[in-house]
């Protein structure tokens, strides 16, 4: 009797964890605080930030994003945000237009300046959000990027 | 093996300012070769870096970072000839780490 429910759950236990692991996440998971690789599935911002455990973010003139209003190539989009809220944790990149909305998430450890430069790939003319996690929760802003060659291309 | 990233690390006033160029293809999945087959996504998913052994930045990216991405980013703490190391992985399971005197 005994015997038999081992087996039954060391084979729980395998499949468990393969299928677990094969659904992708369990083994980020076990090492990171916040998991964000679903978010990077996600086709829409709402989406996106859902996978993210954000709910409704505050627009916030305390986050500085900086991005060209016209890009002629869309493959490398410079951008550069710097939030000046206390308590700054993670500046999430999103880009409304793309296949996949989510672009980058970058957290600060105690002493790491909340600022970010980098660049994007835009495929057409859209919105990019900067998300800003903070321990009194979450704020955006957003900024309107035209592009004339898209970032698909490469 | 891919190539080594260019590693920029200077003390400014009481911060380390610190600019990666990292030199890999950051392929979408989404593009087409000239058959029409489409190219396998290959992006880096995840960039760390420390001082000394202490973490000062971690970043998770999807595939719409830049084709041989650049980074940019500050932090206190970091004194002229501390150790500053940059990580990443990426899709296909390698990673590459380089690491660079700051000056």
């Amino acid at each position: 009797m005994m015997l038999e429910r081992r087996r039954f759950l060391q084979r729980l236990g395998h499949t468990g964890l393969a299928a677990l692991t094969i659904a992708s996440g369990l083994l980020p998971r076990l090492v990171r605080a916040a998991d964000t690789r679903p978010a990077f599935a996600a086709e829409a911002i709402a989406d996106a930030l859902k996978a993210l455990g954000i709910a409704n973010p505050t627009k916030s003139d305390a986050i500085h994003f900086k991005a060209p209003d016209i890009a002629e190539n869309g493959a490398a989009v410079p951008v550069e945000v710097e939030s000046t809220l206390p308590g700054t944790r993670e500046i999430l990149l999103l880009v409304e237009k793309n296949p996949h909305v989510m672009s980058a998430s970058f957290s600060f450890p105690d002493g790491t300046d909340a600022y970010v430069a980098t660049r994007v790939k835009v495929a057409e003319s859209s919105l990019i959000h900067a998300v800003v996690k903070t321990d009194a929760g979450a704020f955006y802003t957003d900024r309107l990027v035209k592009v004339t060659l898209g970032g698909c291309g490469g | 093996m891919s190539d080594p990233m260019r590693i920029r690390a200077a003390v400014k006033g009481e911060k380390v300012e610190v600019k990666i160029l990292m030199s890999h293809v950051m392929e979408t999945g989404q593009r087409k070769d000239a058959e029409g087959a489409v190219v396998p996504a290959h992006y880096i998913t995840k960039v760390t870096a420390s001082c000394n052994g202490r973490d000062v930045l971690s970043a998770d990216w999807g595939p719409s970072v830049s084709k041989n991405p650049y980074l940019s980013f500050r932090f206190k703490g970091g004194a002229k000839g501390d150790k500053l190391k940059v990580t990443w992985t990426d899709t296909a399971g390698d990673s590459r780490s380089d690491e660079v005197s700051i000056g």
